[in-house]
């Protein structure tokens, strides 16, 4: 493996599909193992890929090595999702994979297949704003708003994972958020409304 | 003033619907959906194709070849552009003609890619152009680069450094001394000398540097980039590209903060427009996170010596400030740290020197507060020294040398509720129960301290102008190319319109972020919005005088045939002065002649150079001067509370009040963010961030977010705001003194001033990290 990833290799542009081996580079517990192909799968340049976004089927051509992030941002032109950093420093890229958050630009799109994706532009229904959206409004929680996605895909995860029952540890579990704005207390208003009316 | 403007409409915008209300952000919707589109993600553009750029590892040297046969082969890569062949441009900030062409839109005058040369670890070397972005990565990576490194310099600090006196540049610009400082601080009854080291600091907006560059024709271009002043980098782009200006178009609809380091065009976004012309397709290129570190400037490392003179009382008698910072191997650029020394008490004599030291980075700049807020550092930390050491209290040491008029012009300010801030502020925070003791107020293990410190920004003198086109069903467009970068132009520009055309802000559209809209002020040193809602107010004027010119000839009207003069137009009616129950609202006037639409148009001054209407129309020729008679800043006291634990020596900050006094606020809601904003960038600035140089290298040994601490949520805790009222008769038309900077100033020295309060040591050096913090401890224990 460690020859496949080498920066110069050419072979770097293979990935090794191997579900239950590599899921865990996506930093979310895998709860609900897809099954799984029968040995290592050998993917290499530009493949056709399938990723369901927002409850809709988007099919991308992508190399093995393209990060879910860039596959929203740059294939998929969902850009709502931002890159603040790529390297997973700064929460800028959070999306939900069945439910969890994820730093977006630490795990590749090919990975992803077969999951429930949601990032930002998913969380309206239609028209009508998710109440963390509506409560950023109302708090203020950003300025330039270039964080403003990851925030809120945070938040509304970090309630659902029940970090968000006091100041203190709400503040604890959205410190991968950087907004460098400074919104953090209009932030934590936010998150805190919504987390109380919940 | 825009001639047409009659006296009707004189004096300043008074009627208040939406204006200072907290309006929620017009452009929130979009931003909280993810639907506003940043520069580098306009991916509409037909082939848009990537560029990655490639940096030099080592800090000085010449580049001796490029082995591109291994990148060559990646598929899809379009380009591979190096000094050797890449198109030249036009103009260079590097030639002396270039300079003075592009001027101030550039801070940095050199230009990567036009020699072998290697001057900073991070300079752009190549450029790679391929149809994904993965591919331009690869090809970049697998780029070979010979270089022949030499020994760089590091910093002021380095040996090798030579330190010099600039005598052109910015680091020239220190402010007149005044009386004879070094005498009356040798005869002080009271000396206190202060040292003060501040690391480099990095910006980091949140959206990195990006650009998207799209011919049109061979001759015209549309750039999409990341900058805070859409006029000078239009300016930049066309002289360097040698086209016509009408030829350039910038575009910035939303950006992603800023805080100076996308005030003035950078190098890469010229590199992205050449690129994509020798390519024959628009090009992306994207900074990455540790790529801004070495891209759009800095604040430099320095460290500045302040001596104070006192008399018993605690009456300065002088100040004396040094200055010694790093700079690039061209430019003179030093943030002048000493502008606020001059002006912020009441104090006779005064001096102040810059000394520069070239070093292998690229050229420093303004960041957030520039020079204010390092120079409120020194000051506010040594004016709390004095306190302590005069055994008074630290807001009572500060009235004592209030400064009624300017120190260093003798004018009177045009506003100053500096007062008003510490009271409003100590009352806010509790500041009476305060134990007047040092390093004596423990909880567990940890010590407990309350500092405080004031603010003060200049007002920069601006100008710029605005367009408003009022439609017949009742809704306006609003332009002016100005920028919003989190500070709330969109809303508050909207709210301006909205109640200068007595209409609702729903029915305001504000458009901003493009050349090819009137040319207005950037979005730095606090000028958008006095300059821009000023020039929207008088624009909306404009509008009424040809309005009422129409009234008044239509026999209709129920002005019909009054005097101009005696008509005045109050919340979208136009009516008589004398009985307002004569008149009628615009729409029922612009539908009944058949008007669909009426366009006005003006200029609004910022600054010394805003006549007011009265100074213009009403009052003899010698009152004219009485904006530039005046000396204008805005004002603010910060106060913090932190919590040192002993046996880490970590800080946190636990409580935070801030009250600035900045004329009219436009959007109590968004003002509030934005100081907040500014403190916790202070409070950043002071416990955390700070950018290494490896002292053999010249590398950036933390160009990371990781490595790079900024605050994060668990740093901030609840914060308070608090707004004096102000009425500024002589700053602009709207009394609006701006808010980006003043947020910041003097945050750091309430950091520092809370510590010295709970420790009982001053430390300066910044950022005040645990192992300083321990390192005192120890000297107590
Ligand atoms: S872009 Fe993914 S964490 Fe910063
Ligand atoms: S709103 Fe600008 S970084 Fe958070």
């Amino acid at each position: 493996m460690a020859s496949e990833w080498s920066p110069g290799s050419s072979s770097r542009r293979t990935f090794i599909k191997q579900t239950t081996g590599l899921a865990g580079l996506t930093l979310a517990p895998m709860n609900q193992a897809e099954p799984s192909a029968p040995g290592p799968t050998l993917v290499q340049g530009a493949t056709e890929l399938s990723l369901r976004i927002n409850g809709r089927v988007y099919s991308l051509r992508a190399e093995p090595r393209t990060t879910l992030l860039d596959a929203l941002r740059e294939y998929l032109h969902l850009t709502g999702t931002k890159k603040g950093c790529d390297h997973g420093q700064c929460g800028a890229c959070t999306v939900h994979v069945d439910g969890e958050r994820i730093t977006s630009c630490l795990t590749l799109a090919i990975m992803q297949q077969g999951k429930q994706i949601t990032t930002i532009e998913g969380l309206a229904k239609g028209d009508q704003l998710h109440p963390m959206q509506e409560a950023f409004l109302k708090h203020d929680g950003f300025q330039c708003g270039y964080c403003t996605p990851g925030q809120i895909m945070s938040a509304v995860a970090c309630i659902r994972e029940g970090h968000a029952t006091s100041d203190d540890q709400c503040r604890e579990w959205m410190s991968g958020n950087i907004c460098r704005c400074g919104a953090y207390p209009n932030i934590l208003a936010a998150i805190r409304e919504v987390a109380s009316s919940q | 003033m825009n001639p047409t403007n009659n006296p009707t409409f004189a004096d300043q915008q008074s009627s208040s619907d939406v204006v200072g209300k907290p309006l929620v952000r017009v452009d929130g919707r979009a931003k909280v959906m993810g639907a506003a589109v940043y520069s580098a993600e306009h991916n509409q553009l037909p082939d848009l194709a990537h560029a990655v750029i490639k940096t030099s590892d080592v800090a000085k040297g010449r580049i001796t070849g490029f082995d591109d046969s291994a990148a060559k082969r990646i598929p899809g890569v379009l380009g591979i552009f190096t000094h050797l062949n890449l198109p030249p441009l036009a103009q260079t900030p590097s030639t002396s003609e270039g300079k003075k062409k592009i001027a101030l839109a550039m801070q940095m005058s050199f230009t990567p890619l036009t020699s072998d040369q290697i001057f900073y670890a991070g300079q752009p070397v190549a450029i790679v152009v391929a149809d994904t972005l993965e591919h331009a990565q690869h090809a970049a990576a697998l780029l070979k680069v010979s270089v022949v490194a030499e020994t760089p310099v590091v910093s002021y600090r380095d040996t090798q450094a030579k330190l010099f006196t600039p005598t052109e540049g910015a680091a020239a610009q220190v402010p007149a001394k005044r009386g004879d400082a070094q005498a009356a601080f040798s005869n002080a009854p009271v000396q206190l000398t202060l040292t003060c080291q501040h690391a480099t600091n990095h910006h980091n907006p949140m959206e990195p540097g990006a650009t998207i560059a799209h011919w049109e024709a061979a001759d015209r271009v549309t750039v999409y980039d990341t900058t805070q002043a859409i006029a000078s980098t239009h300016k930049a782009l066309y002289v360097m590209l040698g086209l016509p200006p009408d030829n350039v178009r910038v575009v910035t609809k939303f950006l992603g903060g800023g805080f100076g380091s996308k005030l003035t065009m950078w190098p890469h976004t010229v590199l992205t427009a050449q690129v994509a012309k020798a390519v024959g397709r628009p090009v992306k290129l994207v900074l990455t996170r540790p790529q801004m570190f070495t891209s759009m400037g800095h604040r430099e490392d320095q460290q500045q010596t302040l001596r104070l003179g006192a008399t018993k009382e605690g009456k300065l008698l002088a100040l004396l400030h040094e200055k010694i910072s790093t700079t690039s191997p061209w430019d003179n650029y030093a943030e002048m740290n000493s502008k606020i020394v001059h002006m912020l008490y009441a104090c006779p004599n005064f001096d102040a020197s810059v000394k520069l030291a070239r070093a292998n980075v690229m050229t420093s700049t303004y960041m957030r507060g520039p020079g204010e807020a390092p120079g409120s550092f020194a000051i506010e930390c040594a004016m709390d020294d004095l306190a302590y050491q005069v055994g008074l209290d630290p807001i009572a040491i500060r009235l004592l040398n209030h400064a009624d008029k300017d120190p260093g012009t003798g004018k009177p300010w045009s506003s100053k509720s500096l007062k008003q801030c510490y009271e409003r502020g100590a009352e806010l925070f509790g500041w009476g129960k305060r134990n007047p003791k040092n390093g004596a107020t423990r909880q567990g293990n940890k010590l407990v301290g309350w500092g405080m410190a004031s603010g003060s920004y200049p007002v920069h003198d601006a100008q710029g102008n605005a367009r408003v086109r009022l439609y017949a069903d009742g809704h306006a467009l609003v332009q002016a190319a100005a920028t919003d970068l989190g500070t709330g132009t969109y809303t508050i520009i909207t709210q301006v319109a909205a109640d200068s055309l007595g209409i609702a802000p729903e029915n305001v559209y504000f458009e901003l972020g493009d050349s090819a809209l009137p040319t207005t002020a950037m979005s730095g040193g606090s000028r958008a919005a006095g300059t821009v809602s000023s020039s929207v107010f008088l624009a909306a004027q404009d509008v009424w005088q040809k309005l009422i010119k129409l009234a008044i000839a239509d026999q209709h009207s129920p002005v019909y045939k009054a005097k101009p003069a005696d008509v005045e137009a109050v919340k979208g009616r136009l009516q008589l002065k004398a009985d307002s129950t004569k008149g009628e609202a615009f729409i029922t006037l612009m539908q009944r002649i058949g008007l669909d639409d009426l366009e006005g148009v003006a200029t609004g001054h910022y600054g010394s150079s805003y006549e007011s209407p009265e100074a213009t129309l009403n009052t003899p020729q010698a009152k004219k001067d009485d904006a530039a008679s005046h000396s204008m800043h805005s004002f603010s006291a910060h106060f913090c509370e932190v919590e040192v634990d002993t046996e880490l020596g970590t800080v946190h900050v636990t409580r935070w009040v801030s009250v600035v006094a900045a004329g009219r606020i436009l959007n109590s809601m968004t003002a509030r963010s934005q100081v907040i904003g500014g403190s916790i960038f202070g409070i950043g600035a002071a416990l955390m961030e700070g950018t290494v140089r490896d002292p053999h290298l010249a590398r950036y040994t933390n160009a990371s977010l990781a490595d790079y601490h900024v605050c994060v949520h668990a740093d901030i805790p609840e914060m308070t705001v608090a707004f004096i009222d102000e009425e500024d008769r002589y700053i602009n038309a709207m009394g609006v003194k701006g808010l980006g900077e003043v947020s910041i100033v003097g945050t750091s020295a309430a950091v520092s001033n809370a510590i010295f309060h709970a420790i009982g040591h001053r430390l300066t050096s910044l950022p005040i990290t645990p192992d300083k913090v321990l390192k005192a401890l120890r000297k107590t224990q």
